[in-house]
């Protein structure tokens, strides 16, 4: 059965129920209390976030100060459940002007019992769009940060737009100027062993996509993808251009994305919701350019003293720069007194994570800034057990670069009263989870 | 921030409902809609707005769209416990129901559907009839759900009045969400039905195939598990079906993946060419690898069904293993998950990687998933054999860093990889003996004096280690022991000289005359007699070659594994259980013949009478969770009476039986009848008898219900006044709905410190039970101590001494039972222990026995007792000791009632 919920409740850290709301009949209005009790007050909090207590299955997730917790009897569709949860927070941040949390919940409770009614029934998630349901369910206060025009009454033709076969776009929008923004963002995932050999590596990127588009546009998307411009070429008969292209392992599209086409003729081709939505995330695990490499080399001089010596070289244009880039190395416990230079940057011990943490405002490329540390430890009475080392972290945003190397090639708008559209596109490269261990 | 909402909640607390009355009655628009916000916020907060029902409901009347819907869910909330007054809502709804305004028209039908109270029920039939067909797709949609939540009230309903026929119109409706919400409430009605209602042929199927592009995200999930029920004619038909799906594998909705790879991987069963098999496969993996990069409980939900799939399809992710090492931030309960698939994914080609992430693994912090990376090397050892080696060695480094339970872990491991190659690696022993002194579990301590028994010919000093472990052979726990005892034997089998016959009378001795384990004194006896009658004969039994095992840990039976993957992304598929395991609310029997209907009451009947006449101090067994129970039952007399059970009564049954039957609860205990707490002359008819229990470490509230009255008796709830200890119910009371002449029994879980009242120690515990057709009732119950005793509370006798000593003598307290004879000590004992009063020693002073006994109530309260008896003679003299003195009284009323027993 695709239900996923029986009801929904929005706890805070201490457990009060800021706002709940029950769809079915099938779960006793108390079985938050059991939650509360069996998950809440025990160290199970965290462990697992599928939980079964006597014949009532919670499903729950921790964002912000704020527990969203599922209560369901049946076989319920978990995936359905969970999804639900992470659209319904996007949808509430986008009426409340982006925050969610315990405040957030108080202060709008009116329209989130209001919008709960509307987005899921008897348990079915609904239309959850921000963009159509703003159209008829709007409150006081409501911020939209995109929309065009404030709309005081209920747009008289809502219900067909929420169920129409376009049902993130409403009609009869207009902009004065056409532009579409394209940012695509890419965080690239790292797992290295002590001796330098990549374990794991891949890059998960998205596009993000900013519409002001007039009317209801088709657009077509294309990327320097390996099977996109085969397909291409093959289909106009034509070779294909060289040039670097890169291979996607997988992809997966916003609803708007025609499927079936995509599936047939691997192009990308919408009609875009208004405003700002994530168009497509795809994977890569070839060919990934690396911006950093980490050399670390930590020495345990005896007892009590470490000497930790760590070089971060980058790898991209010389001309290009990374910003924010935090490096975390892990040091011992024990740790009593730390000295360090560092030929970039700033770096200072932080005990609460047992981490030298090195920052570097702006990072040029092709350079190498080392740190070299010197570790002063307690000596502890007791026979010195191994120290467990964590990897050391990092994190960094490189823009104007794609570890995949990907590139939009074109953006084409189509929309029958033909006006001209202007793009933008901007790229930008994060680190994931970047991790090299020592 | 946006919202000022939170203004609501800050009401004076003095005289707040008069005053929201008087505001909900004012003349002006915003104070009513200002009052109604401060009542839902009330309500919110858990605060018992109910008694402003009827000043609520006038303001349902309004233009103001967001105040109907705050009265509206006002209604759904309150509506249950004010059935009569919920009938003035009705105008309102019947006229929204045609309102020109389609959003309110589909207010009205959604609301009225949640209202689940039976006289509104028959008004919202014309309503529903009329908006299944109105012009507007939105109300359509609505219209479609409340068919089904009209289904769960009331079937019966749903089928006379041909809403099935117009919801199944609705599938060909031209809008589709329409489409895809009519498929969610027919593939539900479905479920609880026994009659086929919703057939899915393969023009349906077509046309929903088809409707699947224009869906939203959620209606393709609908459609999706709703299809994935259809069973192909042929592998031609399901490559087509296959075909159309796949594109949704590349869907940013998770859900929408796991369904679509349910509904392929369910096709594939079908298809025959490998070729195709193959290409799907390639197609699944990376979208399933994608799912890793989700929110961490998405992940949760997709490596538990990964773990399903790669059970049927190993190939799919055979090259992906990198994908789930872990990250060092995952939260744990991904790792474990990740940890899991690595061992299903581990072969020859990848083991050297795997094995440097385990170890890697071995040296984090979290405990639990250390043990766990080092179990999956000594699985993998057991699944490779070419790897196996290697997996020692990285086992052996292991036991070099000297964590203790890495050390225990690796000692564990090593027994089973002994297991499975026998006689190839001894050479490790000598490595394995020098942690000797470090083991302090019970499994690793078993497994190493498995390992030093099975290979004791080959280790010099065998006896010697054997026999360190011997002096504390008393003290050890029941797994340990049973190990020692046939290492001991395995030792004198294989060197028969003077030392291990030493070493086996002491063990025999232990293991028979001084132990109270039934197992280990049944085993050493067989040894004994045994080795005394032919020690050949006994070589052949203790050292008989043992078969291979293989690594069948977390692997699923195939009839199971293929009821879980078609039921990918559900609960079942994460809990890795069928549905019905956890279930409470079970289909509706299918088969109504007369056999499925008699049995049930007159099987009742009848396995209740000799229960109570068997003793009822005796525990029930513990593994009676599986029987299910019939909770709401005729009475046998009105079962029987009109012989031909007319169909309908027959449907009746079948349904109040199958729909309650929690599976997952334990039976009632069918022990001696509950004492009547409410006579039937007081409760109007309602008689109510109720016992608390102890059952698996938990407590029950045992409830048998009976309507002696005139009329159906629903709605029952429970609530427990402050007491002692706090019991208050862990969950809500599961009650039928009962028909006049029929009971109800069922077993309430409790818990405990929720109401604790102050003041001294009283075993009162008072109840209240309610219903929706009489008043509330109260009665007053009795906390038994020995209910609270729980199962830790055995006391070595050492600590027993120590305790009895540390405690100053104003901590004891006397009392006599001079009418009590223990005629049989043996059975009192057992009895005792089975309440969980366990004894520790006995002694003889004079003529008189005197027995010690200990206890432990929550919050870790010990009790040391004292019994002391004439034999034969009538009168027990008792002493207790505790450091909570004033719980004396409510102990010795339990021990009362437990030597009476």
């Amino acid at each position: 059965m695709p239900v996923a919920a029986s009801a929904i409740y929005f706890l805070n850290l201490r457990g009060d129920v800021l706002i709940n709301r029950l769809y079915r009949d099938d779960v006793g209005g108390n079985m938050v209390d059991a939650f509360r009790m069996h998950i809440m007050q025990t160290k199970e909090l965290g462990t697992c976030p599928v939980r079964q207590i006597g014949g009532c299955s919670f499903i729950y997730m921790r964002i912000s100060n704020v527990y969203i917790v599922i209560v369901v009897s049946s076989n319920a569709n978990v995936a359905c459940a969970f999804k639900f949860v992470v659209e319904a927070v996007q949808l509430f941040k986008s009426y409340f002007g982006g925050a969610f949390d315990e405040d957030a919940i108080r202060n709008n409770f009116v329209l989130i019992y209001e919008l709960l009614d509307e987005i899921m029934d008897f348990g079915y998630p609904q239309n959850l769009s921000p963009e159509i349901l703003k159209l008829y369910i709007t409150q006081e206060g409501v911020r939209s940060p995109f929309s065009s025009k404030p709309t005081d009454k209920p747009v008289p033709n809502a219900t067909l737009q929420v169920t129409g076969a376009v049902g993130w776009r409403r009609e009869g929008l207009v902009y004065k100027k056409n532009e579409v923004f394209l940012d695509i963002v890419e965080s690239v995932n790292l797992l290295m062993s002590s001796k330098g050999s990549v374990l794991r590596c891949d890059v998960t990127g998205k596009i993000l996509m900013k519409c002001f588009l007039s009317g209801m546009p088709d657009l077509k998307l294309g990327l320097n993808d390996k099977i996109g411009l085969e397909k291409e070429s093959q289909l106009k008969s034509r070779p294909a251009k060289s040039g670097k292209t890169i291979e996607l392992d997988d992809v997966t599209f916003h609803q708007c994305v025609n499927l079936t086409r995509f599936n047939s003729e691997k192009t990308v081709s919408f009609v875009p919701p208004d405003g700002e939505f994530e168009l497509m995330k795809y994977r890569i695990t070839e060919g990934v350019n690396l911006p950093f490499r980490v050399l670390p080399t930590i020495k345990e001089l005896g007892r009590t003293r470490m000497e930790v010596n760590v070089k971060v070289k980058s790898v991209f244009g010389a001309k290009m720069f990374a910003l924010g880039v935090v490096i975390k190395i892990p040091v011992s416990k024990q740790t009593a007194k730390t000295s360090f230079q560092v030929t970039s940057g700033r770096a200072k011990y932080n005990a609460a994570i047992d981490c030298l943490v090195w920052k570097i405002r702006k990072f040029p490329g092709q350079t190498e800034p080392t740190l070299s540390a010197e570790i002063e430890l307690i000596s502890t009475m007791t026979e010195k057990k191994s120290w467990t080392r964590p990897p050391i972290q990092m994190e960094f945003q490189v823009p104007m670069f794609t570890a995949s190397g990907l590139r939009v090639r074109f953006l084409k708008v189509w929309e029958k009263s033909g006006y001209n559209t202007v793009e933008w596109v901007r790229y930008i490269t994060k680190a994931g989870s970047y991790e090299v261990r020592c | 921030m946006s919202g000022h909402d939170s203004k609501y909640f800050s009401t004076t607390k003095k005289g707040e409902i008069p005053e929201l009355k008087e505001e909900l009655n004012s003349q002006y628009k915003d104070k009513r809609k200002d009052a109604v916000k401060k009542v839902i916020a009330a309500m919110t907060v858990g605060k018992d707005v109910s008694s402003l029902f009827t000043d609520v409901v006038n303001c349902m009347q309004t233009e103001n769209l967001e105040l109907k819907k705050l009265v509206y869910l006002y209604l759904i909330n309150y509506a249950k416990s004010q059935p009569d007054l919920a009938i003035l809502a009705v105008n309102t709804f019947v006229k929204d129901s045609q309102d020109p305004n389609p959003l309110i028209r589909a207010l009205a039908v959604r609301t009225m559907g949640c209202i689940r109270v039976d006289k509104i029920t028959e008004y919202l039939c014309d309503p529903l009839q009329r908006c299944l067909k109105d012009d507007d797709p939105y109300v359509r949609k609505t219209a479609a759900i409340c068919v089904a939540k009209l289904y769960d009230i009331n079937a019966e309903l749903v089928e006379d009045r041909g809403f099935l026929e117009s919801l199944k119109d609705l599938i060909s409706d031209n809008n589709p969400m329409v489409v895809a919400n009519a498929v969610a409430a027919l593939a539900e009605i479905q479920e609880n039905s026994s009659r086929p209602i919703f057939e899915i042929t393969s023009h349906t199927l077509s046309k929903l195939l088809t409707a699947l592009n224009e869906c939203t995200e959620w209606g393709q999930v609908f459609i999706l598990d709703a299809l994935s029920r259809y069973k192909a004619a042929d592998a031609r038909e399901a490559e087509n079906i296959v075909e159309r799906v796949t594109p949704r594998l590349q869907h940013a909705n998770c859900a929408v993946v796991l369904s679509a790879v349910k509904m392929i991987l369910q096709q594939m069963e079908l298809i025959t060419s490998p070729d195709v098999v193959r290409n799907l496969c390639k197609k699944m993996a990376p979208p399933l690898v994608t799912l890793l990069s989700a929110e961490p409980e998405i992940q949760y939900v997709a490596l538990r069904n990964i773990n399903l799939i790669v059970q049927r399809r190993p190939t799919i992710l055979a090259h992906e293993i990198k994908v789930f090492f872990c990250k060092y931030n995952d939260p744990i309960y991904v790792k474990m998950e990740k940890l899991e698939i690595m061992i299903k994914l581990a072969s020859d080609r990848n083991i050297d990687q795997v094995l440097l992430e385990f170890k890697e693994y071995a040296t984090e912090v979290d405990v639990d998933f250390v043990r766990k990376a080092v179990r999956a090397i000594g699985r993998c050892a057991i699944k490779l054999e070419r790897a196996a080696e290697r997996c020692i060695s990285v086992l052996l480094e292991l036991i070099k860093i000297k964590v203790n339970y890495v050390v225990q872990e690796a000692i564990i491991v090593i027994k089973d990889i002994f297991r499975r190659y026998p006689n190839t690696y001894e050479s490790i022993i000598a490595t394995l003996c020098e942690s000797l002194d470090t083991l302090d579990e019970p499994e690793a301590k078993a497994s190493m004096i498995w390992i030093i028994g099975e290979y004791a010919e080959r280790i010099d000093n065998a006896d010697e280690l054997l026999e360190s472990f011997l002096e504390s052979f008393p003290e050890e726990p029941a797994q340990v022991q049973l190990q020692l005892l046939t290492a001991t034997v395995k030792l004198f089998l294989k060197k028969p000289t003077e030392g291990p016959q030493q070493m086996i009378q002491v063990v025999l001795n232990n293991a028979t005359v001084e132990t109270d384990n039934p197992d280990l004194r049944d085993r050493a006896y067989i040894y004994w007699r045994l080795l005394s009658t032919d020690p050949e004969a006994a070589k052949d039994v203790v050292l008989a070659e043992k078969p291979v095992i293989s690594d069948d840990s977390n692997l699923l039976e195939p009839s199971v594994l293929d009821e879980l993957l078609a039921n990918i992304a559900t609960l079942s598929s994460v809990y890795h259980k069928p549905p019905e395991s956890f279930v409470t609310r079970v289909k509706a029997t299918t088969q109504k013949t007369e056999d499925d209907d008699y049995p049930d009451g007159s099987e009742t009947g009848y396995s209740d009478a000799p229960a109570t006449a068997a003793d009822g101090g005796v525990s029930p067994p513990a593994s009676s969770s599986n029987v299910p129970y019939a909770a709401a039952r005729q009475p046998a007399a009105v079962l029987v009476a009109p012989a031909p059970v007319p169909d309908l009564l027959g449907d009746l049954i079948g349904l109040d039986n199958n729909a309650v039957v929690p599976s997952d609860e334990p039976a009632p205990p069918s022990g001696p009848p509950l004492p009547v707490l409410l006579p039937a002359s007081t409760g109007q008819g309602l008689q109510i008898s109720a016992q608390l229990t102890r059952r698996d470490g938990q407590i029950f509230y045992s409830i048998l219900i009976e309507n002696n009255s005139q009329i159906p008796l629903d709605g029952f709830m429970i609530q427990f006044n402050k007491n002692t200890f706090g019991l208050a119910s862990a969950g809500p009371l599961q009650v039928p709905p009962l028909q006049p002449g029929a009971s109800a029994r069922t077993l309430l879980p409790m818990v405990l410190f929720q109401n604790v009242s102050a003041g001294p120690p009283s075993s009162v515990l008072q109840v209240a039970v309610k219903n929706n057709q009489q008043p509330v009732w109260y009665f007053n119950d009795k906390i038994l101590l020995h209910v609270l005793f729980t199962e830790d509370g055995r006391m070595e006798r050492g600590s027993f001494l120590e305790t009895w000593r540390s405690l100053p003598d104003t901590n004891e307290v006397l009392k006599d039972f001079p009418g009590i004879l223990l005629s049989n000590i043996e059975a009192t004992l057992d009895r005792l222990a089975a309440s969980n009063m366990f004894f520790i020693a006995k002694r003889k002073n004079a003529n008189h026995d005197v027995f010690y006994f200990s206890a432990k109530i929550p919050l870790g309260i010990p009790f040391l007792i004292e019994l002391t008896t004439l034999s034969g003679n009538p009168g027990v003299k008792s002493a207790i000791k505790t450091p909570n003195p004033d719980m004396a009284p409510l102990f010795f009323e339990a021990l009362e009632t437990l030597l009476k027993a």
